[in-house]
């Protein structure tokens, strides 16, 4: 299945990346390939077949409703880019 | 010292032959003298290593050190390690030091191992080469200019290269049993649910898995007894009781029942390795294993199953890396969106970037039946087949690639030219099975590796037969030229 | 034209759990930023979720007392989307398969007609944390206090067509969520909030017109207002013959109207897909028995119960039944003194009163029920009139002591000895002969100020029928 312009375009802001000018043909001619490839995958017929998530098909263990975590506020903002009282910032956004 | 086995060290240690600091102090002059060839380590963990080296004589002296103490590994820097940067070899985690310990770490580290420090990889675990890497690609010890395999790339070298006499890494599609045959060394992905994910970055969620990669079967399982077991902070994990992985190494093979799958001996393989494999069934064979052709119908439909479910998990467990709490952040961004759009374009590589987008693309609207779903269905008809066969044979046996190394660059016009080579291991984490490489020969001064498949929870018994066939033969100790 | 208003409500419920859905974090209200934001809330690289049981615990119970289909395997899904506040870019929510199916709730509007409004379903997700706006030098500081807290989401079938309609059914849904322990329901905290949907569509026509969703709605007052502007807005469109855009609108309390939301602006497609870091949750019958049997009485089956077996006015059971705590006092205090009507009365009434003067809570009351109970009491056999009970309640609320004690201590006990008040009638009768020479001679309405005078000479505390008796008799001397 090829890909347009486009189409790639498309899926680049629902993705939140930025692709410039001069990358977007390579982008637009390998996602094509790719995709070709899984193409592979329309000729089997899969009619009634359950889809497999988890290869083991277990179920979800539960957790105790108990609080244990604490404070570690300074330790984790550590990597922030950019924090201030206590806070996380990133460029204001408009409701 | 460094050309032994984690087994002949640790017994080494027991017999006060050298202690914790000698030995670590050995593997980080070797890393600083030689690691520069191979770029295997993007970050060397000195202090730490020496730290944790004189606590392991110190417990050693107190009468109370268990097999693993004072042994030195090396981490695929997928690894959350506590206090130490985390980078996954990508720009966009350069700067990060992870503030917690992933679990398979953290119970190394209880038993007493030595963190050298963390290796290269490709970028998020996507690649069969370690050429994505943002600190430049790993080079194999066999022929520097021939890729070691991906994307546990510096971990495998940092063991087949004597940087570090064991190591960890993860396997999503086989990317500890890919490396492990390139280089020559002993890989094993263990089932899905084995090892708990806590900790280890995320790459495809319902078929990545650490494991072992170690210089024999044998320091595998003594590394996975202490690797392996329920975790309550990873739901995925699955709350089994651990066996002693070494207590089956000795059992004779006699009678094993090994499949030879139809689809893994086709056309695409390379003679050499064809011959390789062969020569090994015949070793089986002579120890008594009965060996018989069974059919996987579903192997080639194992690539594009599993190019659509990786990169779609993929593509939402990387939206964490936004910039907002942790991770690069463009410069000056002029809003919101700017700030998404830029950080994430510079903060990831280009493979990286192509998973991304094909997996958001088969996750979208109109094309989630097409794509995403129909790979689930196909992934229940992979796990029939392999179920199917293990219900005639014990375990199922095949190269672990269809090629050896290539070429650093060979690859990278055509990012499905790679994708193609991992057509032997892709199906194992599809199915969720353990799957054990072990080096059987060479073709053109290149390791070529075997596989061995297991049923689920079965890696006593590859671990038994990697021990046997290591016994029988000496692939694994070969050693490149250093 | 006539125009229907077609209205579908999303309430998204707080779950008082301790801790948070998928992390063990505190989920306390009120926190310094980021200090209850733990390596998961924060969506860390290598983080993975594990499920709180009370959040499955809360939800079936939930579904259970709305009669509706529990889901035996329910299944969490991740909807992707970028924002700030939603650390992960991806919130762990419900699709396909959510916990709680399709289910009823019973209405009474404010002008007492009663309706069936339809859920649809319910289902568990992740709270987001919070965008602060202001003081920032033009960014925006995000808070992950709340990112990860459980909440639950009920969305109503489109079967509401008035804001009165809305308000009941909102109620409804508040005092079973209260009732069954399962939210504390503050709204002004964010604990239930509530976006409304809202169509047109020419009366008699079956297809449904174009909706658009209203946002930030934190209070019953606003909702109401909200929808009589969206409802007039749309209409104003309609009849002009311009068509309605799906879109999402915030509501603007100041300026009462509503406006489109800017970030919404893009068509979001949330890419859904089962989340790979969790498995799907298999319960059984005997789970879902055993949720069932720790459900308090819910509130329709007390109010038919109260109104059964105490003989209260409909009224009275739906008011002396908006909360549990409520409802608990007054069982107590009616079985108390014996009698439910006046327990009711004063319950509604005085205790009302005075926990609304003290900005108090039926659970920090200063009367224990099974005191005002023995007040009632002292009413009831006579010992006191029911407006010398006033003045010991005021002292009871004062910690002065047991209804006894007061009585004895200020000695308001009611006089009752006939000898004694018609002492006092008489002496009234001197003060005021005129008066009695009109009232002997046919001004019945004097008799009130008769009574009036006696009881304020006895200080209250004579019995008032047996004043009236023999003032009574002594107009016929």
């Amino acid at each position: 299945m090829s890909l347009d312009r486009s189409q790639v375009e498309n899926v680049a802001r629902l993705a939140r990346i930025k692709i410039d000018e001069n990358e977007m043909a390579d982008y637009v001619s390998s996602l094509s390939s790719i995709l070709a490839l899984v193409d592979q995958m329309q000729a089997i017929d899969t009619t009634n077949v359950e889809p497999l998530a988890n290869p083991l098909d277990a179920t979800q263990r539960l957790r105790a409703d108990a609080v244990t975590e604490e404070n570690q506020r300074e330790l984790l903002q550590a990597n922030a880019p950019h924090a201030e009282k206590g806070l996380f910032l990133v460029p204001k956004v408009i409701e | 010292m460094l050309d032994k086995t984690l087994k002949q060290l640790s017994d080494g240690l027991a017999q006060g032959d050298f202690s914790s600091v000698e030995l670590t102090t050995a593997y980080l002059d070797r890393i600083k003298q030689a690691d520069s060839r191979y770029n295997a380590f993007i970050t060397v963990t000195d202090d730490q290593a020496l730290a944790s080296a004189q606590s392991a004589d110190a417990t050693r002296a107190n009468g109370q050190a268990t097999a693993l103490t004072g042994l030195p590994i090396a981490y695929k820097d997928i690894f959350c390690t506590a206090g130490v940067r985390t980078s996954c070899a990508s720009k966009m985690l350069d700067n990060f030091v992870a503030p917690y310990e992933s679990t398979a770490t953290a119970r190394l580290a209880d038993a007493g191992m030595v963190m050298l420090g963390k290796t290269n990889m490709d970028e998020f675990a996507m690649g069969s080469s370690t050429e994505s890497s943002y600190y430049g690609p790993t080079r194999n010890p066999w022929n520097l200019d021939a890729v070691p395999g991906g994307s546990s790339g510096g971990s495998a070298v940092a063991v087949a290269a004597q940087l570090a006499p064991a190591a960890l890494g993860t396997d999503t599609g086989g990317s500890i049993r890919q490396p492990a045959a390139f280089c020559g060394i002993t890989g094993l992905k263990p089932t899905y649910g084995r090892v708990s994910r806590w900790g280890m970055i995320a790459y495809g969620s319902s078929l990545d898995q650490a494991g072992p990669m170690t210089q024999t079967a044998e320091d595998a399982a003594m590394l996975l007894n202490s690797l392996a077991g329920f975790d309550a902070k990873d739901s995925t994990s699955m709350d089994r009781p651990v066996e002693d992985f070494m207590a089956n190494l000795q059992q004779p093979i006699k009678g094993l029942r090994i499949g030879l799958p139809k689809e893994y001996f086709g056309d695409g393989l390379d003679p050499a390795i064809r011959v390789a494999v062969m020569d090994a069934v015949k070793q089986f064979e002579a120890m008594g294993a009965v060996v018989k052709e069974i059919s996987l119908p579903r192997t080639e439909l194992s690539i594009p199953a599993y190019y659509i479910i990786a990169p779609a998990e993929a593509s939402t467990n990387l939206s964490r890396y936004d910039g907002v709490r942790y991770g690069h952040r463009c410069d000056a961004p002029t809003d919101l969106a700017d700030m998404y759009m830029r950080s994430r374009a510079e903060g990831f590589g280009t493979e990286v970037k192509r998973r991304i987008l094909v997996g958001t693309y088969a996750l979208s609207a109109g094309y989630y039946e097409a794509y995403y779903r129909k790979a689930q269905q196909l992934r229940r008809l992979i796990k029939q087949d392999f179920q199917q066969a293990l219900a005639d044979v014990d375990v199922i046996l095949g190269p672990t690639t269809p090629s050896p190394a290539w070429t650093i660059g060979a690859k990278q016009q055509d990012p499905v030219s790679m994708y193609l080579e991992d057509i032997y291991t892709l199906s194992v984490n599809l199915a969720g099975l353990p799957g054990l490489a072990l080096p059987c020969g060479f073709q053109a001064g290149l390791p070529v590796g075997l596989q061995i498949i297991g049923n689920y929870f079965d890696e006593s018994r590859l671990l038994n037969i990697g021990h046997q066939f290591q016994l029988a033969t000496d692939w694994h100790t070969r050693k490149p030229e250093l | 034209m006539q125009w229907e208003t077609v209205i579908g409500l999303e309430i998204h419920v707080q779950l008082s759990t301790q801790s948070k859905i998928f992390s063990g974090s505190s989920t306390a209200f009120g926190a310094e930023p980021n200090t209850q934001a733990s390596v998961i809330d924060l969506a860390l690289p290598g983080v993975l979720p594990v499920f709180n049981e009370q959040a499955l615990a809360k939800a079936v119970a939930f579904g259970l007392a709305i009669d509706a289909e529990i889901g035996k395997r329910s299944v969490f899904d991740r909807k992707n989307y970028f924002y700030p506040d939603l650390p992960k870019g991806y919130q762990v929510t419900q699709m396909d398969f959510p916990i709680v199916g399709q289910g009823s709730v019973d209405i009474t509007t404010e002008e007492g007609t009663n309706f069936t409004i339809g859920v649809t379903r319910a289902h568990l997700e992740e709270d987001a944390g919070k965008s602060l706006h202001e003081d920032f030098h033009g960014m925006t500081g995000i808070d992950l206090n709340r990112a990860g807290t459980p909440l639950l989401e009920i969305v109503s079938e489109p079967d509401i067509r008035t804001a009165k309609q809305a308000i009941a059914y909102l109620k409804k849904i508040h005092s079973i969520i209260t009732y069954i322990g399962v939210s504390d329901g503050d709204m002004s905290q964010g604990s239930m909030r509530c976006d409304v949907n809202i169509s047109l569509r020419p009366f008699g026509q079956a297809e449904f017109g174009t909706r658009t969703e209203l946002k930030n709605l934190n209070s019953f007052k606003f909702i109401e207002k909200a929808i009589h502007t969206e409802v007039e807005r749309q209409k104003d469109i309609l009849e002009d013959g311009g068509r309605i855009i799906q879109e999402t609108r915030l509501y603007d309390a100041d300026k009462d109207e509503t406006r489109p939301m800017r970030s919404k602006e893009f068509a979001n497609d949330y890419r859904y897909f089962p989340e790979p870091d969790l498995l799907p949750i298999e319960i059984d019958d005997a789970y879902i028995a055993a949720i069932r049997a720790t459900l308090p009485e819910l509130p329709d089956t007390k109010v038919a119960r109260f109104i059964a077996d105490f003989g209260l006015t409909d009224y009275d059971a739906g008011v002396l039944t908006s909360s549990r705590p409520m409802a608990n006092y007054f069982e107590r205090v009616a079985e108390q003194c014996g009698d439910a009507k006046l327990a009711a009365n004063w319950c509604m009434g005085d205790l009302s009163k005075l926990l609304n003067q003290q900005g108090l809570t039926i659970d920090n009351c200063p009367i224990s029920p099974e005191d005002l109970g023995l007040l009632l009491a002292r009413i009831k056999d006579q010992t006191i009139s029911g407006n010398i009970a006033k003045t010991v309640f005021q002292a009871m609320s004062d910690a002065e002591g047991s209804a006894d004690e007061i009585i004895a201590a200020k000695g308001l006990k009611q006089v009752t000895d006939s000898g004694a008040i018609a002492a006092l009638v008489d002496q009234v009768i001197a003060d005021n002969l005129d008066q009695f020479n009109a009232f002997k001679g046919g001004k019945d309405k004097l008799i009130g100020f008769f009574v009036g005078q006696v009881m304020k000479l006895s200080k209250g505390q004579a019995n008032p029928a047996q004043v009236n008796e023999i003032l009574q008799a002594k107009i016929k001397e």
